[in-house]
């Protein structure tokens, strides 16, 4: 028999102000990706070929020609859906998945549990055992996924210095560090880099991979906010520049 | 530079018992136990205590100090206001057997429901050899004390008794994971991690990691480094398909 104590908790200090920033948070960069991935427009800026993360690659029929740099192979969406619902299951299951957010969202948003040693309000607990939780165990496939938009997305950095060199490229460049720096601070990567193995000793490189992937892994939490909130910064940045709202400032050209 | 410090501990028994207020002389440099042992002396010779080393080592004095898993003897009076009332109860998670001790036999449970290291067949203690680079990550686990604060405040089985069965905790599915990166271990430990331990319960919410006194990375370093060892060999039809195809081949 437990000690009999009828509190949900003794903690004394303000446990409930980390869960409810993270769900604020999650739930106000949920709102801008949402309604900036159903506006279909201002993601393109043709003068300076700056594209946006949140449509990159844009795959399908209604995309701006030249914003499409690997063509339009895909045909028009129907009804209100917009180019990004290609790419975005890959990149929200990503970070659905991914061993920082699941932390983040099963404490803040279901509340198991809101904070250390404080109830949660659930009478019954399977973890990641069923359906649908089982399927965090396929954060690897997401994390092969991401890579690949990682690649596009630096492709576009790359290709919107063709014009010269302003503050949207400075912008782009932060934001594909950043991407790169999460993505390659992942526990997937991580243990595919070399945390599989049993004997360092005998794969040196995979060893030492494994030692750099382990220095930025130790960082992921801050580096998943930050490359969460540049990704917002930086379609913002396009946007307000692709609507005429702001002028790019140029530093060359 | 003393104080009289507000002190509201647990007391009572498995048939039950409550938060009993204390008012307690606080001196500078002094630790929770140290008052806890002051109280014993002069109000309560009988407040039931364990502790042992009184240096963060032995891993006895685990109890909950104002709602928070943490060590007696670790916890300086210094981080509480001297107005600040400082609640004392036992560990949650496990059955109370007076005031502040509990029965922890279930952690000895689990410890045994986890094979010993096996070594390669025909070598004998005394004969094992490894490089340091192989055996450190291993070696960070080692440095658990066994206060058992991870499994106490973990909630797979703090908040659901049920699980107990099924789930052996933090600290247990760390000595799993110690064993699972030993260069020298052979025994295969992933599919009962899952199957036998409980790791699947885990939703790496990370609360073991934050209350380590010796700042283990459970989460980081043992638990994730084995659920994805688990994907690799339940959850990745690329390695299923390997492994089938190099099993046909053989």
């Amino acid at each position: 028999m437990r000690a009999q104590i009828a509190q949900r908790t003794l903690r004394t200090d303000r446990w409930w102000l980390p869960p409810l920033a993270t769900f604020a948070g999650l739930l106000l960069i949920s709102i801008y990706a949402a309604v900036r991935t159903f506006m279909g427009d201002y993601y393109w800026v043709d003068e300076y070929r700056y594209l946006t993360p949140m449509y990159s690659p844009c795959l399908t029929e209604e995309c701006l020609p030249n914003a499409a740099h690997f063509g339009r192979l895909l045909p028009e969406l129907p009804g209100f859906l917009t180019p990004p619902v290609i790419i975005i299951p890959f990149l929200l299951g990503f970070r659905v998945t991914c061993y920082y957010y699941r932390k983040a969202y099963y404490r803040a948003a279901w509340m198991s549990p809101p904070a250390c040693a404080v109830a949660e309000p659930h009478g019954k607990y399977t973890g990641e055992t069923r359906f649908p939780l089982i399927a965090q165990n396929l954060h690897r496939y997401f994390f092969y996924a991401a890579s690949l938009l990682l690649l596009i997305n630096i492709y576009d950095a790359v290709f919107a210095f063709s014009t010269g060199i302003g503050l949207g490229n400075i912008v782009l460049l932060v934001n594909v560090g950043l991407l790169g720096a999460y993505t390659l601070s992942c526990h997937s990567c991580r243990h595919i880099a070399g945390g599989r193995l049993k004997h360092f000793s005998k794969h040196p490189v995979r060893y030492w991979t494994w030692t750099q992937i382990s220095k930025l892994n130790a960082k992921h939490m801050q580096l998943a906010w930050a490359s969460l909130i540049f990704v917002c910064v930086t379609d913002l940045y396009v946007a307000l520049v692709a609507s005429g709202t702001i002028a790019d400032l140029r530093f060359v050209n | 530079m003393g104080y009289q410090g507000h002190f509201r501990v647990w007391r009572g028994s498995d048939e039950g018992g409550g938060l009993e207020d204390f008012t307690v002389e606080v001196n500078e440099g002094e630790v929770v136990l140290d008052v806890i042992h002051r109280l014993q002396a002069t109000q309560t010779p009988d407040l039931a205590v364990r502790w042992n080393c009184k240096a963060g080592k032995c891993g006895s004095c685990s109890a909950e100090i104002n709602g928070k898993p943490r060590l007696l003897c670790m916890t300086r009076m210094s981080v509480f206001a001297e107005d600040e009332t400082v609640t004392v109860t036992p560990m949650r998670t496990f059955p109370v057997i007076r005031d502040l001790v509990t029965d922890v036999s279930y952690n000895y449970k689990k410890a045994r429901e986890i094979p010993a290291f096996k070594p390669p067949a025909g070598v004998a203690p005394g004969e094992y050899r490894m490089q340091q680079v192989d055996v450190e990550r291993s070696q960070e686990f080692r440095k658990c004390i066994e206060c058992f604060l991870c499994n106490n405040t973990c909630h797979v089985i703090r908040d659901h008794e049920e699980n107990k069965e099924s789930f052996a905790g933090p600290r247990f599915l760390m000595r799993v994971a110690e064993l699972e990166m030993h260069p020298l271990d052979e025994a295969d430990r992933v599919q009962e991690a899952q199957s036998q331990h409980g790791l699947g319960l885990c939703n790496i919410t990370k609360c073991c990691t934050e209350v380590c006194p010796e700042h283990i990375k459970i989460t980081d370093n043992a638990l994730i480094p084995m659920k994805e060892r688990v994907a690799d060999r339940r959850y990745d039809p690329i390695v299923w398909l390997g492994n089938k195809l190099f099993r046909n081949k053989s």
